[in-house]
C-alpha cells in the first residue's frame, strides 16, 4: 500500500529545480548589483542613471553609479561568489561541514604575500594591478603548492583527516610567518597590514576586477565539472570511485579551482572571513544537499550576501567606511552559532 | 564471468614490505553468490577493492567477461561492477531518492542531468529492496538496516552485472542481518544478480553463498561449493577455532557453532 503511494508521488525533476534555483538566486544577485550602488553619501536615482536624454558628461548620477560605486559592488559580487564556491568545494572535498576557504591555508598564503609586499615596500604592477594584490595572489599559489603536496601524500594511502590536519598546520605555520613579517614592519606599514587583514572592498576602478576575472574564470570552468562529483565524494572516496568517479583527478581539479578562486578573492579584498563558511550552509538550508543546485546557488547568493554586507559596512557609520570583513564576521558569527545549535 | 588469476598486491607497490594478497586465483560464475571468508587482516577488503578496480594488483589479472578490469575506465567498470561498503556516512543531508539516483552516475554524461527513465530505474531499485516508502526521507535519519538497504538500492540503480558487498551485515543487529540476507537471496533469485560477499559471519555465508573462497594471510586456502568447503577442518585452519558444523534441517543450510580455540 505505502509502496504504491510512494511510487506515484511526483518528484520535481532536477532540471526544473535547477532552473528555478538559478532564476531566483540570479534575480537576487542582479537586483543587489543594480540597487546597492544607489545607496551612499550622495543619494542617486536609478531612473536618472539610465536616463537616455542626458549626456554622460552631464549625468552626475550615472557617473557616480558607473565610476564611483559599481566597481566596488562588482568586487563584492566576485569576492562573495568566489569565497562561497570555494567553501562549498572544500566542505565536500574534506567531507567536513566546518571547512572553509581558510581551512587549508590558501588564504593565509595570500595574506602572507600581501604582508611581504606591504612590509618590504614592494613597488611594481602587473596588468594594471599593484604590488600588494599581485604578491597576495602569488602567496596563495605557494600555499596551494603545499596543499597539493599534501593531497598527493594522501593518495599514497593516508586519509582525508590527514589532509585536513595538514592544512590546519600549514595555516598555523603561515600565520606565524605573517606575525614575523609584521614584527619587521614599521608603524605606517603595520597600520596598512592590519587594515589589509580586516578585508576591505575599497576597489575604485575596473582593471583590478578584470585581472581578478582571469583566475576566477579558470576556477569557474573547474567548478562547472564538479557538482555531481562533489555529491559522490561527500559520501566517501571509496563509494565515489565505485560509482565511476576518477577521484584523484577530480580532487586535483577541485583543489586547484577552489584555491584559485580563494587566492583571487583574497588578493582583491583581503581575507574576508565567514562568507565561505556560512553561505554554503545557508544555501543548503534553502535548496538541499544536491551540489548541482548548491554550487550555482552559492555563487549567486554569496555575491548578494557580500554586496549586502558591504552596503552595511559603508553606510552604518557614514561617512566612515568600515572594512567589510568586520561586518561579515559580526553577521556571520551569530548566524553560524545559531546553525550549530540548530544542528545539535 | 569474473576470473582472478595469480593476483598479488602489496601496499606501497611491488616491493612493498607486506604482501597483502598473494597469488590469489578463483572464478565466479554468472548468477551465483560467492562468499569471501577469512580472519581479520586476511586481505578480504583489499581483494574486494582489487576486484572493483580501485587498487591495481602488482601482478596477475582480473578478467570480467573477457575484458581486463585494469584496462577499463572507471566509468566502464562502474557500469559492470557495483560496490556496497560496510557502512555509509554522509556529510550532507541527502534524501533516500538522492542517494539512489547517485547510482546513475556512470550512465550519465559529464553535464547530463537525470531523465525520467533514470528516476524509474531508481524507484525500481527502491521497490526491489523494500524501501519505496522511504523515498523522501532523509538518509541520515534511517536505521542501520534501512541505510544498508538503500545503499544496496543505489548499487542496483547502477545496473551493473556484478555486486560486490564488503561485510554488508557487520554493523547490523541480528534482525537486520537476516533482513539483508533475505534481500540478497531474493535479488539473486529474481534478477540473477551475481554477488561476491565478504563476511565474518559463517552462518550468513552458509545460508547465502553457493560457493565460498577461504582467504588466510592473502592466500586462498580453499575454495569450492559451500557444503564441501565450509568444514570444521577448514574453520580450524582459518580462524584457529574448534567448531561444530552441522546441517540444520529447519534452517536448510549448514550451521557453524564455534566451541573454543583450537
Amino acid at each position: 500500500m505505502s509502496h504504491a503511494v510512494a511510487a506515484h508521488r511526483p518528484r520535481v525533476a532536477v532540471r526544473v529545480r535547477l532552473a528555478w534555483t538559478v532564476a531566483v538566486f540570479g534575480t537576487i544577485a542582479f537586483l543587489a548589483c543594480l540597487l546597492a550602488p544607489l545607496v551612499g553619501s550622495t543619494p542617486i536615482h536609478l531612473s536618472t542613471v539610465f536616463d537616455r536624454s542626458l549626456s554622460y558628461a552631464d549625468n552626475i548620477d550615472a557617473q557616480i553609479f558607473w565610476v564611483a560605486r559599481l566597481p566596488r559592488v562588482l568586487a563584492a559580487a566576485l569576492v562573495g561568489s568566489s569565497l562561497a564556491l570555494a567553501g562549498v568545494v572544500f566542505q565536500a572535498l574534506l567531507r567536513n561541514p566546518l571547512a572553509s576557504p581558510d581551512t587549508l591555508g590558501v588564504s593565509a598564503g595570500a595574506s602572507l604575500g600581501a604582508m611581504i609586499a606591504i612590509t618590504f615596500n614592494l613597488d611594481f604592477s602587473l596588468f594594471g594591478v599593484t604590488a600588494v594584490p599581485v604578491a597576495s595572489f602569488i602567496g596563495s599559489f605557494g600555499a596551494l603548492g603545499i596543499v597539493y603536496g599534501l593531497s598527493a601524500a594522501r593518495r599514497r594511502g593516508t586519509s582525508t583527516i590527514v589532509l585536513l590536519l595538514g592544512g590546519v598546520t600549514v595555516q598555523a605555520l603561515l600565520s606565524a610567518i605573517i606575525a614575523f613579517v609584521q614584527y619587521l614592519a614599521d608603524f605606517t606599514q603595520t597600520f596598512r597590514n592590519v587594515r589589509w587583514l580586516m578585508g576591505s572592498l575599497d576597489v575604485a576602478s575596473y582593471p583590478p576586477l578584470l585581472a581578478a576575472l582571469i583566475p576566477m574564470g579558470i576556477s569557474w570552468i573547474g567548478f562547472a565539472t564538479l557538482p555531481r562529483v562533489l555529491d559522490l565524494i561527500s559520501i566517501g572516496h571509496e563509494s565515489a570511485a565505485a560509482r565511476g568517479v576518477d577521484v584523484d583527478r577530480f580532487e586535483r581539479v577541485a583543489l586547484v579551482s577552489a584555491s584559485l578562486a580563494t587566492g583571487a578573492a583574497v588578493a582583491l579584498a583581503g581575507p574576508v572571513s565567514f562568507v565561505g563558511l556560512i553561505v554554503p550552509h545557508l544555501v543548503r538550508l534553502l535548496v538541499g544537499a544536491d551540489h548541482r543546485l548548491v554550487l550555482p546557488a552559492s555563487a549567486l547568493f554569496g555575491a548578494a550576501f557580500l554586496i549586502g554586507c558591504d552596503l552595511v559596512a559603508r553606510t552604518i557609520i557614514a561617512p566612515l567606511e568600515l572594512p567589510v570583513g568586520i561586518i561579515t564576521a559580526i553577521i556571520g558569527g551569530p548566524v553560524f552559532l545559531w546553525l550549530l545549535l540548530r544542528r545539535s | 564471468m569474473l576470473k582472478a588469476t595469480d593476483v598479488s598486491f602489496s601496499y606501497g607497490g611491488r616491493h612493498g614490505a607486506r604482501r597483502v594478497i598473494d597469488r590469489v586465483s578463483f572464478e565466479v560464475e554468472r548468477g551465483t553468490i560467492v562468499g569471501l571468508l577469512g580472519p581479520n587482516g586476511s586481505g578480504k577488503t583489499t581483494l574486494v577493492r582489487i576486484l572493483a578496480g580501485m587498487l591495481h594488483p602488482d601482478s596477475g589479472h582480473v578478467v570480467l567477461d573477457g575484458a581486463s578490469v585494469m584496462e577499463m575506465s572507471r566509468r566502464d567498470l562502474a557500469r559492470r561492477v557495483a560496490l556496497v561498503p560496510q557502512e555509509t556516512h554522509t556529510t550532507f543531508d541527502f534524501s533516500v531518492i538522492d542517494m539512489v539516483l547517485m547510482g546513475r552516475y556512470p550512465h550519465l554524461g559529464p553535464f547530463e542531468l537525470e531523465r525520467p527513465a533514470d528516476l524509474d530505474i531508481a524507484r525500481d531499485a527502491l521497490d526491489a529492496t523494500g524501501t519505496a516508502d522511504l523515498e523522501s526521507r532523509s538518509f541520515r535519519t534511517l536505521s542501520g538496516g534501512e541505510k544498508q538497504r538503500v545503499v544496496i538500492a543505489a548499487a542496483l540503480a547502477q545496473a551493473s552485472d556484478l555486486l560486490l558487498l564488503d561485510e554488508p551485515t557487520t554493523a547490523l543487529d541480528v534482525g537486520y542481518q537476516f533482513e539483508i540476507a533475505t534481500l540478497l537471496k531474493r535479488l539473486n533469485a529474481a534478477h540473477g544478480t551475481t554477488m561476491i560477499v565478504s563476511t565474518h559471519d559463517l552462518n550468513l555465508a552458509a545460508s547465502l553463498c553457493e560457493r565460498v573462497v577461504l582467504l588466510k594471510s592473502g592466500c586462498v586456502v580453499a575454495h569450492g561449493v559451500t557444503a564441501e568447503t565450509l568444514t570444521a577442518e577448514n574453520i580450524r585452519l582459518l580462524y584457529n577455532v574448534e567448531a561444530d558444523v552441522q546441517f540444520h534441517a529447519r534452517a536448510g543450510h549448514l550451521t557453524v557453532v564455534p566451541l573454543g580455540r583450537a
